[in-house]
């Protein structure tokens, strides 16, 4: 039982005795002198919320409601679409125990802050590398946001005020480039990779920009698309999967001016979709155009190597309303998980991730397109871990069907008419993924729920 | 010298500063992956392929990255191991349990793309977050897609620009900001096509009625107030305020930083703020991770629900999908969660609804996605997890020691350090180094010194509008003897000030780096690993 004379919560330690002991040394009689501010009809309305529980009831009551969730880590699952299951080291974990890390600020004060700083610099570095682009920041909300400042990024390096998008990218692309465009007088445009091979690419385009894989896991042609875009005088802005540059060119072999991809897929758990982190790369020539935070290298009075956040004067707690961004995090510590993921990871591993992938991938895709009634869309390109497949059924009802049988199937997604082999017009299929954490049985599993979901197989 | 040999342990650890490429050994790794399980496909064509030797990362033991990170980790200040009086930040303690929670499988491996019925658990968390934190404000649509303040903020303007619109009011295009406003403010209006035209402070801290009252006209679209202000006030004009800008065909949106200062003191809701935004990793104590991951969700009067960016979790009054696919429905769920039997939860229909009709919906005008998925959701596990540790009396204890603490400490503190404004305080208290100045020691200097006594810095220069400020804010979670602590050592700074003034304009001493070249960094920038090692 607690008693008025204790603490009120294991949070909050002042006792009664030394709230009253404070509150004579600030020369009040009671808590409410504190407050007279506050106008008195509004003031001390209660909340209507529970009481105070327990950590033992507050454990008991979320691992219920976490217990509730079909979870990937239980289950064969097949999907993707921007958020990838990957195989997740310890020592990612390990690390993001450390409270010093995890319970640290915003490293205003560098020389309290070198753990975050040195860290920071290390995920600019694998990120620069992973991407072949000669800068990374320190990282964007997620993929999706990074993309979208990327396209206001290239507006404000080109002048020029149109961001087209390749329609063959990612819905939700579009959506979040277009809220963050919305009052910035540039416009958002879709248009077709015909258009741009063709040369059909307007003069005040601010940049070409695309996904690669595209959304529906398709490699696109990242030479062709940049040289068409500098062509016009635009930039190249790529948007990638960053477990593909295992295997993959990077963006920076083909001339990409601004590569951002979401960092979830290097270490960091599916989490319903975030925390994540977004990378954002470019040249070095265009840094000073850069949202967000930077890292950099520098000496202390001593001569001494040391890190600090730089060319602040790009941000908005010096520059105010003419910030290139608003934003004032660096989602620092999913960064770190990134950074401690290509330390454990290194070259041979990030690489073995990304070719078990594209392996996998294809073992399911091949087997899949030998089903009677099932078939691959777009055989002739070239894809990694994601393709689509067209069903007999209506996807929405596969997934139903995969789910009772235990399987978290892949997402119901529309196919465009002019999508790869697909010559029937739009069409519903559905989009899978596969990455090393899909065993051959998983796999097998699936291809005979498939089977006989298409022989007319019921829950 | 890097590596040389240093007969004492502990520093020969923190001064091995090499990256880990300048530790790499070719050929070494810290992890073995398995073998393919399926025969191998055709490999791509080359012209898309990657050469081996492109990919530069480092190659080291396991032992290496662990102990390399672990070293690193050490070279910071945490709130686990400093006490951070840091204005307007809110570094309080994170309880451990809440990271537990985020971490549970059922909570990390879940898909953001699984269908709703496969994920009612983490509906449900998000749904009784929105109740809880619109109870909290008393506004009670509730978005938590924003990852981070400065999106709650831009998400918040997009949400006053839009129902402006519909009023047939697209002019409305002035952001009117006090100038003691943290700098997202104008930043995010400018995101939103907003120009800003900036609010004077009166001689005591508040809103400058009179100029606010000649600026809101015709084209206001919205009045950002923080509340308590930067300076750690509550405004006690606020209701005039509002009146002012509702008038004026305005929206009032509240900066909610401060919130830790409010909880279960007064509602925003009923002052007459129509949108507000909090940083869950402020008042709701969920870990800053060094700069990130945030949440930052967005609050608004029923009338502007419909706005909300996308997606809101609903709750509905029938189960949607009877069929198969809810395998998992509530019969195995604990109901008598904590405090359950007391809640009056703000949901008008509880009881009637049966479990596992929670659904993503878009509101219906509104502002769109504006990240690619739901919101940081690990963070909002924390805040829920922390929500329900504290429960309704919890949380208003937070707040009224949060401004015990912080009035203590300017109590304590006034006789050495003049205060920006002569007034009790609420969650923190702004202190002026003019007098130390005058002395010869600025206020980063002071700010720079603490670091040596194992104390964070306060927040500095900020507000702008206070000559040497030191913005302190305790928060709840910290004892009297640590406050207490605190101020000795602010004393003793300032007699060092007479006593030796050099020794704390070039601190820090005792930190892994002395102060650091911000210029060069900024002028000949190295943001990278590279092998010729600049």
């Amino acid at each position: 039982m607690t008693s008025n004379a204790d603490s009120p919560h294991p949070f909050i330690p002042n006792t009664a005795s030394e709230r009253a002991q404070m509150l004579a040394t600030i020369g009040v009689d009671d808590f409410d002198a504190l407050i007279t501010d506050i106008p008195e009809q509004h003031r001390n309305s209660s909340l209507r919320l529970p009481n105070a529980a327990s950590e033992l009831e507050v454990a008991t009551r979320m691992q219920a409601l976490a217990a509730l969730n079909q979870d990937a880590g239980t289950r064969p699952s097949f999907l993707g679409a921007g958020a990838y299951h990957h195989f997740i080291p310890s020592t990612v974990g390990a690390i993001l125990q450390r409270g010093e890390f995890v319970t640290s600020y915003t490293p205003y004060q560098p020389e309290a802050a070198q753990g975050v700083l040195q860290s920071g610099f290390e995920f600019q570095s694998a990120v620069a590398q992973i991407f072949g682009m000669e800068v990374a920041n320190a990282g964007m909300y997620d993929g999706p946001t990074a993309f979208a400042e990327a396209g206001l990024m290239a507006a404000r390096v080109s002048r020029r005020n149109r961001i087209l998008i390749l329609d063959t990218a990612d819905k939700r692309l579009f959506e979040v480039a277009e809220a963050y465009a919305r009052y910035q007088q540039v416009e958002i445009e879709a248009i077709s990779r015909e258009s741009v091979l063709n040369g059909d690419v307007p003069d005040d385009a601010a940049c070409i920009a695309f996904q690669s894989p595209n959304f529906l896991g398709r490699i696109e042609d990242v030479k062709a698309l940049t040289d068409a875009a500098h062509a016009a005088g635009a930039l190249s802005v790529m948007h990638t999967y960053p477990t593909a540059l295992g295997m993959f060119k990077s963006p920076g072999e083909f001339g990409v001016d601004i590569a951002t991809g979401e960092g979830q897929p290097l270490g960091v758990p599916l989490t319903f979709g975030g925390a994540y982190v977004g990378l954002f790369t470019t040249k070095q020539r265009f840094i000073r155009q850069l949202p967000g935070r930077i890292i950099g290298r520098t000496t202390d009075t001593l001569g001494r190597t040391g890190y600090t956040l730089t060319l602040q004067t790009r941000e908005q707690h010096i520059r105010r309303e003419r910030a290139t961004s608003n934003i004032c995090t660096s989602t620092q510590l999913i960064g770190l998980m990134v950074a401690v993921y290509c330390a454990t990871m290194g070259p041979n591993g990030l690489r073995k991730v990304a070719e078990l992938s594209y392996h996998k991938a294809h073992y399911l895709a091949n087997a899949i397109d030998a089903l009677p009634g099932w078939s691959v869309i777009g055989g002739g390109g070239t894809f990694f871990n994601e393709f689509a497949v067209e069903c007999p059924i209506a996807p929405v009802e596969v997934s139903r069907r995969l789910a009772d049988r235990g399987i978290t199937g892949g997402l119901p997604v529309t196919i465009p008419p002019d999508f790869g082999g697909n010559t029937r017009g739009a069409s519903e299929g559905m989009l899978l993924c596969v990455t090393e954490m899909n065993s051959r049985q998983g796999i097998d599993r699936l291809v005979n729920a498939l089977s006989d979901i298409g022989n007319g197989g019921a829950a | 010298m890097s590596d040389g040999v240093v007969p004492n342990a502990s520093v020969a650890d923190m001064h091995d500063r090499r990256l880990l490429m300048d530790r790499s050994v070719s050929g070494r790794r810290a992890i073995e992956m398995p073998a393919a399980d399926v025969p191998l496909a055709e490999m791509p064509s080359d012209d898309l392929l990657r050469d081996a030797d492109d990919l530069q990362l480092p190659e080291v033991s396991q032992l290496d990255v662990i102990r390399y990170f672990t070293l690193l980790s050490r070279l910071n200040f945490s709130i686990d191991t400093n006490f951070y009086p840091l204005g307007s930040c809110t570094m309080k303690y994170n309880p451990k349990l809440n990271d537990q929670v985020a971490s549970l499988g059922g909570f990390a491996n879940i898909h953001p793309l699984q269908t709703d019925e496969s994920v009612q658990g983490a509906l449900e968390v998000m749904f009784e977050l929105q109740q809880w934190l619109g109870e909290a404000t008393a506004l009670p649509g509730v978005g938590l897609a924003p990852l981070a303040g400065a999106q709650g903020e831009y998400a918040g303007l997009l949400i006053a620009r839009a129902a402006l619109e519909m009023r047939g009011e697209s002019h409305r295009k002035v952001a009117l900001i006090p100038d003691s406003a943290h700098g997202t403010n104008p930043a995010s209006a400018a995101m939103a096509g907003l120009d800003v035209v900036t609010v004077k402070t009166d001689e005591f801290g508040n809103v400058d009625v009179e100029d606010l009252r000649a600026k809101a006209d015709e084209n206001a679209c919205v009045f950002m107030l923080t509340i308590p202000s930067t300076l750690g006030l509550f405004e006690p004009n606020i209701i005039e305020i509002n009146n002012i800008i509702h008038d004026a065909g305005g929206l009032v949106y509240a900066d909610g930083a401060n919130l830790n200062a409010l909880l279960g003191l007064v509602k925003l809701g009923d002052l007459g703020v129509d949108i507000c935004h909090s940083n869950l990793h402020k008042t709701f104590s969920t870990p800053h991770g060094g700069g990130g991951p945030g949440a930052g969700p967005v609050m608004v009067t029923e009338e502007l629900a419909s706005f909300l960016p996308e997606p809101i979790v609903v709750k509905s009054d029938t189960t949607r999908h009877s069929g198969s696919t809810t395998r998992h429905s509530g019969e195995s769920r604990n109901p008598e969660g904590p405090g359950q039997s007391d809640i009056p939860t703000p949901s008008p229909s509880q009881g009637e609804i049966k479990r596992g009709s929670y659904h993503l919906t878009r509101p219906d005008n509104s502002i769109g996605k504006i990240n690619g998925f739901h919101g940081s959701f690990s963070i909002l596990v924390r805040a829920y997890t922390y929500m329900q540790s504290l429960g309704g009396d919890g949380l208003r204890a937070v707040s009224e020691n949060a401004l015990i603490n912080a009035n203590y400490i300017q109590a304590r503190l006034r006789d050495r350090f003049d205060l920006a404004v002569d007034r009790l305080c609420m969650h923190e208290t702004v202190l002026s180094g003019k007098r130390q100045a005058d002395r010869g020691v600025p206020a980063l200097s002071i700010a720079k010194r603490l670091l040596d006594y194992g104390i964070h810095a306060p927040t500095m220069y900020f507000p702008l509008i206070v000559p040497e400020a030191l913005m302190v804010e305790p928060t709840e979670t910290e004892s009297k003897e640590t406050l207490d602590r605190f101020v000795a050592v602010m004393q003793a700074i300032d007699d060092e000030i007479d006593s030796d003034p050099d020794s704390v304009n070039h601190a820090p001493h005792t930190l892994p780096n002395t102060r650091l070249d911000e210029a060069t960094a900024a002028r000949r920038p190295v943001l990278r690993w590279s092998s010729n090692g600049d």
